[in-house]
C-alpha cells in the first residue's frame, strides 16, 4: 500500500504539444492517501485513463513528476511500482484456466504453491467464479471474463494500489451492482488503496469516500460527494453531478450584486468585494434544482416564474420554469402541488452559487 | 418459403468437378493407372496388380532416400521455425525501420528456386566463392563436393537462408494482430519477457504457425531444384532425396511403374503427416 502523489503532472500524446489544447493531463497535483476508496469521475474523454496509465506506469507523463510515498516513480516499470489495474475491456489469457488466470500474477511473483491455491480460491469465491475455476478462460461469457479480469488485480493483497478503468461497463445492470458492493466490501477488508475511473456519478458515490471530478484534463473539484452535491467548485462539477445538473445563469455585475434580466439578485458585503476583486465578465450563478423553493405567495426574496414543465418521476417532480428568458429547473418533492401558471420561486443565499470564470468564489466561513 | 427439390441442380456443381478433374483427378488417375501396369509399348501392357508398391518398398535405394528426407525435413522445421519466431519477435514494430525489416526478409523469397542453387553453389566454393573461400582462409576445411557433412550443412543453411524468412513474416503479421491491451495487462501483472511469450504471443501465434509448419514440412519433403543444382544429390548419394531419386527413376530410368508406385507413396505420406502435424496442433489445448 502507498501513498499516491501527482506533482504538477501535465501529458501530451504529441511529441511536440503546441498549446494547452494539446495535452490530454494539464497540470495536475494531487495526492491520493494510503488505503482510501477514491473515485476519478469525468466525462468521456477528459483525461481519466491517461491519469489511471500514468499513475500505473504504462505510460510516462511528459512533465511532472509521481510519487510512491514521497520516492520517485516516473522511471519505474508497473511490475517495480507493483500495482494492479483493471482495464475497461476484459483481458483474459485466452490458452488458459480460469484458476491459472488468476494466479497468473501470483506465479508471476514467485508465491508458493500452496498460498497461491489459498489466494486464488479466496477470490474465486468473493467474485463466485469457483464453478468454472477450472475451465478455459475464453469459452467464458463477457460478465465472468471481466471478474477473471478483476480477479487478477483483487488475488495480490501486497500491492501499492489497485486501479480500475471503467471496470463495469461490459457488466449487466444487476451484477453490476452486486460487483461495486464486492468491490467496497474487498476495500473494507484489505484496506487496499484504490482508484475507480467512472463516468456515473452513481456508481462513483456508491463506491467511494471521495470523488476526484476530471474536467478538460484537470481536476477541478476533489471531495466527499456530499461536498461535490452542496458546494460544487467549478460550473462543471455543478452540471455533471446531480440530477438534473444545478441551474447556471449568466449574469452581469451591478452596484448591489449581480443581474440579468433586469433582475437583481443582492450580494452579502463578503461576497460583493471578492467579485470586485476579478474584472472577468464571465459570471455565473448556480443553484440546484433541490434548493429552489417554490410558493404560490409572493414575497421580497421571490421572483415570479412561469411553469412550463411538470415531469413526476415517482418519487419527485421536476418543475421546468422560465424566469425572464432564461430556463431553470426545480426538484420538489412528489407531495408538493405544483400547478401549471405563475408561480413564485425563492433562491435562498446559502445555496446561491456565484461562479466567476467558472470556478465558484465564496466568503470565508468560520 | 417451400423448398422444391430438382436433381437438375446438381449441374450446377458439373464446372467445379471439371476443374477439379482436369486440376487433380485426372493427372492423379494417371498415375495410378501406371503404377498397376507394366508397360512396354502402345499395344503390350500388362496388369501386375500391387507388385509395383511391393518393389518400391523394398527398395533400399529408395528407402535410404526417404529416410534422408525425413531427418531433413525435421531439421528445416526444427530450425527454421524458432528461428523464425525468433527473428518476428525481434523486428521493429512500425516506422521506416520495420518496413526496411520487411523488404530485406522478403527478397530470398522472392528468388527462383534454381537461382537460389546456383547462388549457393558459387557462394560455397573454396576458390571464388566467399562463404567457401572464408571458411577455408580460417582455418575450417570446407569442401561441399566432397564432405558428405559440409554438403548438408551447406544444403541446410541454403534453405534456412531461403525459407526462414517466409516463417518470420508469418509470425511477424501474427504478433502484429495481438491487442496492445495483452501487453499492458501481462505488464501489470509483472509477467517476465519469457512469460509473455509463452502465455500472450505463443497461444496467439498458434494459427500462423500451423500454417508455417505445414507449408514448410510440405515444401521441404518435395524439396528437389536446389541441392540437384548445389550439389546434385552428391558426394554419392548423401544429400539425394526423394523427388531427385523419383526423377532419374521415371526419367532418367524411364521406369514408370514403380515410379508411379512410388508417386503414390510419396503422395500418401505427405497428406499424412500434413494431418498429422495439423490434428496434433489444432487439438493442443482443447478443452477436456
Amino acid at each position: 500500500m502507498a501513498e499516491i502523489q501527482l506533482k504538477s503532472l501535465a501529458h501530451s500524446y504529441s511529441k511536440h504539444p503546441s498549446g494547452p489544447e494539446d495535452y490530454a493531463i494539464r497540470q495536475i497535483s494531487h495526492t491520493w492517501h494510503k488505503g482510501g476508496a477514491y473515485a476519478l469521475l469525468g466525462p468521456s474523454g477528459c483525461g481519466k485513463s491517461t491519469m489511471l496509465n500514468i499513475i500505473s506506469g504504462l505510460l510516462a507523463p511528459s512533465e511532472g513528476e509521481v510519487l510512491f510515498d514521497d520516492v520517485r516513480v516516473n522511471e519505474l516499470s508497473p511490475k517495480e511500482r507493483n500495482i494492479a489495474q483493471v482495464f475497461q475491456f476484459p483481458v483474459i489469457y485466452d490458452s488458459m484456466t480460469v484458476f491459472q488466470n488468476l494466479a497468473f500474477p501470483l506465479r508471476n511473483a514467485g508465491m508458493a504453491k500452496d498460498r497461491i491455491e489459498t489466494k486464488v480460491n479466496e477470490v474465486a469465491e468473493i467474485l463466485e467464479l469457483e464453478a468454472v475455476l477450472h475451465r478455459k478462460a475464453r469459452n467464458l461469457t463477457a460478465d465472468e471474463k471481466q471478474k477473471v479480469s478483476m480477479g487478477r488485480g483483487l488475488v495480490r493483497d501486497d500491492v501499492s494500489a489497485i486501479l480500475f478503468d471503467e471496470p463495469l461497463t461490459v457488466i449487466d445492470p444487476q451484477l453490476k451492482w452486486k460487483l461495486r458492493r464486492k468491490l467496497k466490501q474487498i476495500h473494507e477488508q484489505f484496506n487496499i488503496t484504490m482508484v475507480y475511473v467512472t463516468h456515473d456519478q452513481l456508481e462513483a458515490s456508491t463506491f467511494a469516500d471521495k470523488i476526484a471530478v476530471m474536467y478538460d484534463g484537470q481536476i477541478v473539484q476533489f471531495g466527499t460527494p456530499r461536498e461535490l452535491f452542496e458546494r460544487p467548485n467549478h460550473t462543471f462539477v455543478g452540471y455533471f453531478i446531480g440530477s438534473p445538473g444545478m441551474n447556471l445563469v449568466a449574469v452581469e455585475r451591478c452596484e448591489e450584486g449581480v443581474r440579468f434580466n433586469g433582475m437583481t439578485v443582492k450580494l452579502g458585503a463578503g461576497l460583493q468585494s471578492l467579485l470586485e476583486q476579478s474584472t472577468s465578465s464571465n459570471l455565473k450563478l448556480g443553484i440546484r434544482p433541490e434548493f429552489i423553493q417554490l410558493t404560490t405567495t409572493p414575497s421580497d426574496d421571490t421572483f415570479e416564474c412561469d411553469v412550463t414543465d411538470i415531469e413526476d418521476l415517482g418519487t419527485y417532480k421536476i418543475v421546468s420554469l422560465t424566469l425572464g428568458n432564461q430556463s431553470i429547473k426545480a426538484r420538489v418533492d412528489e407531495d408538493h402541488a405544483v400547478a401549471p401558471g405563475k408561480i413564485h420561486a425563492g433562491f435562498p443565499r446559502q445555496w446561491l452559487k456565484l461562479y466567476v470564470d467558472e470556478f465558484l468564489i465564496e466568503e470565508q466561513t468560520e | 418459403m417451400n423448398k422444391i427439390p430438382d436433381n437438375r441442380a446438381w449441374w450446377l456443381v458439373l464446372p467445379v468437378f471439371i476443374l477439379v478433374a482436369f486440376s487433380a483427378l485426372i493427372p492423379l488417375m494417371t498415375v495410378v493407372n501406371y503404377s498397376v501396369q507394366d508397360i512396354f509399348g502402345p499395344n503390350s501392357a500388362y496388369f501386375v496388380g500391387t507388385d509395383w508398391f511391393r518393389e518400391v518398398l523394398q527398395n533400399e535405394n529408395l528407402q535410404a532416400s526417404l529416410g534422408r528426407q525425413f531427418v531433413f525435413s525435421a531439421a528445416v522445421l526444427l530450425i527454421e521455425i524458432p528461428l523464425g519466431i525468433g527473428v518476428a519477435l525481434m523486428m521493429p514494430t512500425s516506422g521506416r525501420r520495420g518496413s526496411l525489416c520487411l523488404i530485406l526478409l522478403a527478397i530470398p523469397l522472392l528468388i527462383p528456386w534454381n537461382v537460389v542453387g546456383t547462388i549457393w553453389q558459387i557462394f560455397g566454393r573454396g576458390d571464388i566463392g566467399l562463404f567457401g573461400w572464408a571458411l577455408n582462409e580460417i582455418g575450417i576445411n570446407y569442401n561441399y563436393t566432397g564432405n558428405t557433412g559440409d554438403a548438408w550443412a551447406t544444403v541446410l543453411l541454403m534453405d534456412v537462408w531461403h525459407w526462414t524468412p517466409l516463417v518470420a513474416l508469418l509470425c511477424y503479421s501474427g504478433l502484429r494482430a495481438i491487442p496492445e491491451a495483452f501487453y499492458q495487462a501481462a505488464e501489470i501483472d509483472r509477467a517476465s519477457r519469457w512469460a509473455i511469450f509463452r502465455y500472450i504471443q505463443l497461444p496467439r501465434l498458434k494459427s500462423v504457425l500451423v500454417i508455417a509448419v505445414l507449408l514448410r514440412f510440405m515444401d521441404s519433403f518435395m524439396i528437389y531444384t536446389e541441392p540437384f543444382v548445389l550439389t546434385g544429390g552428391g558426394p554419392g548419394s548423401s544429400t539425394t532425396f526423394l523427388s531427385q531419386t523419383l526423377t532419374t527413376m521415371a526419367i532418367g530410368q524411364f521406369d514408370i511403374g514403380r515410379a508411379a508406385a512410388f508417386s503414390l507413396v510419396y503422395f500418401l505420406i505427405v497428406l499424412l503427416v500434413s494431418w498429422l502435424f495439423f490434428t496434433a496442433i489444432t487439438h493442443l489445448d482443447k478443452e477436456k
